[in-house]
């Protein structure tokens, strides 16, 4: 589904709620920005499941679970938990404010209850308390405020239920990690269908609402040996959707950091399915958009999987060079961090498989008339381990580097990197001063014979347009022939 | 499931004739060869490593390559032929000393002309990816040069085998083999161009798989019946079976292609296939079955359309997913259509009905942007009672998103509904559940046409609120929108009803604090006394606007200007001189310059319609004293506009001919009537720019200093910039400086 175009702005219809005193009179008479910013309010959103406005039944408070005996604190705790089944329009600011208040009371309680309590979670409260989480959590999310919502610049639109959703995830992570919570029986209610709601929640765009998720889920991935295969699937799927269909997903960031955590627990050898998942969708993941916000977490994954199993090492650098990015000086300052990060744990058998095309591309970087992309690729020596593996493989890095290295230190425009620059060829010089002075030798020569294979293939394409050319002619005369052979013998 | 990404696109083993290579033999081949030596020496020998393409001696090749290449080759029986020319090749570039001094070499019997094919080909492996990309989109030269034959026994399979490439080349390539039936000799060889395609249609990357099965789907066409079923049918197959879900979305598109042409037993498989694609596990899978579920429907025979489609419809709309459920809402239109109405209210409408409440707003935007749509699909009676109180609900819905979809079915919706009783259905199950603005102004937008269906007047008493409110909205955006509707709605609301409820908004967008709603403004009012005439104009606009020339802020003060620019001629000669001209020779002593040289490009737009005398008598000492100015643009300007009248005078007493006219630059004719498009004064956009960022500069200095400074400290601040680059680098520099510093700099 294409995003549907907004004309109208959302904030029309709620600022008529509250009209908020106008700005006090100025010279100009033109309000200025700052001012009409303020105008604006903090946006938040309401949860997209306020169909009718069909009035809610008032709440009344019941009494305090503290105060039951205990023969009536199992029926008062469900009987609570029901009374949070109801939802309130917090759109509407001023709607069920006695009820509002109940509500929330009625959470912490609950909070406090199964946090502070031993033994008030019995088997006979594990539908009551899901389906309370479930009622108040699984909700749609609304459509964006602003359509082209880009994370990193705009400010993020708030749940405007947060006062009891938030309480609602502290609950749900109070039970997951009480000590008498018991996998056995919640996987009756915590099954495939539940954490499939939990995943989508993941594209909310309130933070807050994120973090808290991004705990629960790992919670129920640790508890829940039956349901892990289910949620990297669904991961995967989301991910997928992600990179291939629509490029936008709020919670990439945090489903990775528990991926992230996942893959560090991965049994050696490592399953096919975990490496599908890393060579057809984390690296793919480096296409995306947006992925200054994930990347580091993003990295992370892929350096785990390469603590694990080392040879993934020359399909995964293959990888990134497959994606690199070709217009986007940002994003190569994060490929060229991720590499460090990753040569940082290269085994020198795996860095030999993959010296050669990658130090071509390290080449291309260094010379980037962009200077934080040269900048950073020329970092790398500094690196003490980088350095190593250089010395060990000087006689095939040399010849890939020196071109692009001798030509930046002459023509550079920014002196910080010219200066760099001769730092690197001056330790490249000392790691094999014969092959370097050969190189400078050829420097020349090398050019030339460049120069020279740019205009043999122009004279190439040249040829073959000829080339196409006499083909259309010959056909044309071929077909000229047979139809001056019809009409001859049509003369006959 | 082999890991690594590089052998997943070649190692799908399809047919396995083709798969000559293990792909870790074909990398490290590859990266042998790049090995040997520096300068042309590589490229050399990868070109003779094509494998399909012997046309230089084979020796930078292992044996096992060649021989593994070829001798499948020999297998498919055209061994004998190929081989006989590979000889006489090889004869011939033995006298020659190597290909890279080759092309020169002779040739004559036109083998040396493949010399440059042979280039491209080895281009196609370059590193650069542009020159693969160049080589790629020549790839119906190339095989235009090498002829049929070739083409299918060489060239496709080496394509086939070297699909590993960025998306951009496979891109190309996928775009290239649609079209690709002629060149590998007609219908009757169309299934060479398969097994290429088919690796494409397996890659990630969507772009490249759509354009695949786009390419598959003409291709397909071009398929006798025969080799539909011997060859399409079972790629067809063997994608919907593939295990990375790629393969299986791209099967999705190639069902309904091959399903009409395919014998009954052959029908049966495809429909079977189709089923289990709907209920793929994978999301992405069944939403790739959903989008083509109707057109699958459309070719499919009544009874399975019902007996199979309809169940496979029903599950879609109730999937998990909501994108999946959306794109069944889309089926639905198709579906619909090819039933009888007590089939579609048996089979179709339930499901409906549940889509239009569904829980997810996509999807109801979704049956909200198909409406007309559906609304033809299931015919009048339906539409009457289930979709149009589906469609008051969409109306009201919670999201301004779906709202706004409704809404702008609004129009069709009334036009699509019998004329029997149309009026009153509208009037009384529509229009009142038009409220939110975001619905008006979609409504507005079509009001000319609702205005057909009903009277204007019922419709303004519910439009009214909403145009008053947009007007005001707090995004400029929105505020332009509704100006532009300005001319419309006083057009259909009439003069009266104007004047009462919409000429304020009018005059109050001229003092906007966003200058391009001040500009459209001063447009409207110009369109507006086109509309209106200028009586209207004289009682109503003008005295209002001429009011602003007093007020303190030079920019109203300059609105006013452009005001007059705009209105003069729509006014006509007695208002321009009468009322207007008063004024604007008053603003030629403001104290701010810029206030002043608008001046004295007012007096030159003005002037045509101005007559000789007022020119004469007021205008040109006015501009005298400008032209004296101390200002250096006031100055340009009142230079400028003194030329401009002197020539107009001159005129007006000697009548020319055209040709006898002078064609000194300056003095052109045209300089009057001619006005003058945006990029025409290049000056001008930067005078306005560093105008007004000194303005907005001086008045947060103003506010800085305190009011008893607050007066006129603008033209303090104005800045020469006109044409000399330091002066506006001057001006650059304003944007950076703090205030302090700028005050004392300038």
């Amino acid at each position: 589904g294409s995003r549907p175009p907004v004309l109208g702005t959302r904030e029309s219809t709620t600022s008529s709620h509250t009209t908020p005193p106008p700005p006090p009179p100025k010279v100009d008479g033109f309000t200025r920005k700052s001012v009409r910013k303020a105008q604006r309010q903090k946006r938040s959103q309401g949860s997209s499941q306020f169909r009718s406005q069909c009035s809610q039944p008032e709440l009344h408070p019941l009494p305090q679970l503290k105060d039951a005996t205990s023969n009536e604190q199992q029926e008062l705790f469900c009987q609570k938990l029901q009374q949070c089944c109801i939802l309130f329009d917090f759109m509407d600011s001023v709607s069920d404010l006695k009820s509002k208040e109940i509500k929330r009371a009625t959470l912490n309680e609950l909070v406090e209850y199964v946090s502070t309590n031993r033994g008030v979670i019995v088997e006979s409260a594990y539908s009551d308390i899901v389906k309370m989480i479930s009622a108040n959590i699984f909700r749609t999310l609304p459509p964006s405020d602003n359509p082209d919502f880009d994370p990193e610049e705009d400010e993020p639109t708030l749940e405007a239920s947060w006062p009891h959703i938030q309480l609602v995830y502290e609950f749900f992570l109070r039970f997951l990690e009480s000590p008498d919570f018991q996998p056995s029986i919640a996987k009756r209610y915590i099954d495939q269908k539940f954490v499939q709601q939990l995943l989508e929640l993941f594209d909310s765009e309130d933070p807050r609402e994120r973090d808290f998720l991004k705990t629960v889920l790992h919670r129920i991935y640790g508890k829940f040996l039956g349901l892990r295969a289910f949620i990297r699937k669904q991961i995967n799927n989301i991910f997928l959707r992600f990179i291939y269909e629509t490029e936008h997903f709020n919670g990439v960031a945090e489903l990775l950091e528990i991926l992230g955590s996942i893959i560090n627990g991965f049994a050696l050898p490592l399953k096919a399915e975990h490496k599908q998942f890393l060579m057809k969708v984390l690296i793919p993941m480096h296409t995306a958009k947006g992925l200054a916000l994930f990347h580091a977490q993003l990295a992370y994954c892929v350096v785990q999987f390469l603590e694990k199993d080392t040879t993934l090492t020359e399909p995964v650098i293959r990888g990134l060079l497959k994606f690199w990015p070709k217009t986007c000086s940002q994003k190569e300052v994060m490929f060229l961090g991720e590499i460090e990060e990753i040569l940082d744990v290269i085994e020198p058998t795996q860095f030999k498989k993959i010296e050669e095309p990658l130090f071509k591309q390290i080449s291309k970087c260094v010379s980037s008339s962009h200077f934080q992309v040269a900048e950073r690729a020329l970092y790398f020596w500094n690196n003490e381990y980088i350095l190593s593996l250089i010395e060990e493989n000087i006689d095939k890095i040399l010849p890939i580097m020196f071109g692009s290295l001798y030509k930046i230190s002459k023509e550079h425009w920014n002196p910080t990197i010219v200066a760099l620059v001769y730092n690197v060829l001056k330790t490249l010089m000392e790691m094999n001063g014969k092959l370097f002075d050969d190189l400078t030798s050829s420097y020349k020569a090398e050019r030339q014979r460049e120069k020279k294979k740019e205009l043999e293939r122009e004279e190439l394409w040249k040829k073959l347009e000829e080339l196409k050319l006499k083909k259309a002619l010959e056909k044309q005369n071929s077909a000229y022939n047979m139809h001056s052979i019809l009409s001859n013998t049509n003369d006959g | 499931m082999n890991p690594c990404p590089y052998f997943f696109l070649l190692g799908k083993g399809h047919g396995g004739s083709f798969r000559l290579l293990s792909p870790s033999v074909f990398w490290s081949s590859d990266l042998q060869l790049r090995k040997r030596g520096p300068g042309g020496g590589p490229h050399l020998l990868c070109r003779y490593s094509v494998p399909g393409l012997r046309l230089p001696p084979s020796s930078g090749l292992s044996p096992a390559y060649q021989g593994a290449g070829r001798g499948q080759g020999a297998g498919r029986g055209q061994g004998a032929q190929r081989a006989a020319v590979t000889r006489r090749r090889r004869k011939n570039m033995a006298g020659a000393a190597g290909p890279a001094t080759g092309s020169g070499a002779a040739g004559g019997d036109g083998d040396d002309s493949l010399y440059p094919i042979a280039v491209l080909i080895d281009e196609l492996r370059n590193e650069d990816v542009q020159l693969r990309l160049n080589s790629i989109k020549k790839l119906s030269t190339i095989a235009l040069a090498l002829g049929v034959e070739r083409t299918r026994t060489e060239l496709l399979p080496f394509l086939t085998d070297t699909i590993y490439d960025e998306d951009e080349v496979l891109l190309a390539l996928a775009e290239q083999l649609g079209n690709f039936t002629g060149l590998v000799g007609g219908p009757d060889f169309a299934h060479c161009l398969l097994p290429p395609l088919e690796s494409l249609a397996t890659v990630e990357e969507t772009v490249v798989r759509d354009k695949a099965v786009e390419s598959l789907r003409q291709i397909s066409q071009e398929h006798t019946p025969v080799a539909l079923e011997a060859h399409f049918v079972p790629l067809v197959k063997r994608l919907a079976s593939g295990d990375w879900f790629t393969s299986r979305t791209s099967a999705c598109g190639l069902f309904s292609v091959c399903y009409p042409r395919a014998s009954i037993a052959v029908k049966g498989e495809i429909r079977q296939y189709f089923r289990s694609l709907c209920s793929d596990d994978t999301p992405m899978v069944r939403r790739a079955a959903a989008s083509k579920l109707g057109e699958f429907a459309k070719v499919l025979e009544l009874d399975s359309v019902k007996s199979e489609i309809v169940p496979l419809f029903t599950n879609l709309a109730s999937d998990e997913q909501d994108s999946v459920r959306l794109l069944a809402v889309e089926a639905c239109v198709s579906i619909a259509q090819l039933l009888s109405q007590d089939d579609i209210e048996a089979l179709v409408m339930p499901t409906l009905r549940q889509a239009a409440e569904d829980k997810s707003w996509r999807v109801r935007y979704m049956v909200a942007d198909k409406f007309s749509e559906l609304q033809k699909a299931v015919g009048p009676k339906i539409t009457l009672n289930d979709l149009i109180p589906a469609f008051q609900n969409l109306l009201k819905d919670c999201e301004a998103e779906v709202r706004a979809a409704a809404a702008h079915k609004v129009k069709e919706l009334c036009e699509n509904l019998p004329m029997e009783g149309r009026e009153t259905m509208i009037m009384n199950q529509i229009l009142p559940y038009i409220k939110c603005p975001e619905v008006r102004l979609n409504i507005i937008s079509n009001l000319d046409c609702v205005n057909e269906v009903i009277g204007i007047r019922q419709l303004s008493q519910s439009l009214l609120p909403a145009i008053v409110e947009l007007a005001e909205d707090a995004k400029w955006r929105v505020r332009l929108a509704i100006i532009e509707y300005m001319p419309l709605l006083a057009g259909q609301l009439g003069v009266e009803f104007f004047d009462e409820k919409l000429n304020s908004l009018c005059m109050a967008w001229l003092v906007d604090h966003v200058y391009a709603i001040r500009e459209a403004a001063t447009n409207n009012l110009m369109k507006l006394v086109q509309k209106f005439g200028t009586e209207w104009a004289q009682n109503t606009i003008v005295p209002k606007v001429l009011v602003m020339a007093n007020d303190p802020n030079y920019l109203h003060r300059m609105t006013t200007l452009f005001c007059i620019n705009a209105l003069s001629e729509a006014c006509g000669q007695e208002i321009t001189t009468k009322q207007m001209l008063p004024i604007v020779l008053k603003m030629a002593g403001d104290q701010v310059a810029n206030v002043r040289f608008n001046v004295a490009k007012s007096l030159q737009k003005i002037g045509p319609i101005l007559d000789t005398n007022a020119l004469q008598e007021e205008v040109k000492p006015v501009l005298q004293k400008l032209g004296q100015d101390e200002d250096m643009d006031v100055k340009y300007f009142a230079q400028e506009a003194i030329s401009a009248v002197a020539q107009r005078l001159r005129k007006l007493d000697f009548p020319v001919k055209d040709s006898e006219e002078p064609s000194a630059p300056g003095a052109d004719k045209n300089h009057f009537l001619r006005p003058r498009g945006p990029g025409e004064d290049t000056g001008k956009a930067q005078r306005d720019r560093v105008a007004r960022v000194a303005s907005k500069e001086a008045a947060e200095t103003a506010q800085f200093r305190g009011p008893g400074t607050a007066k006129g400290p603008a033209y303090q601040l104005h800045v020469n910039t006109r044409d000399t680059l330091p002066q506006l680098d001057t001006a650059e520099i304003v944007l950076f400086l703090p205030k302090h510093r700028l005050i004392s700099r300038i």
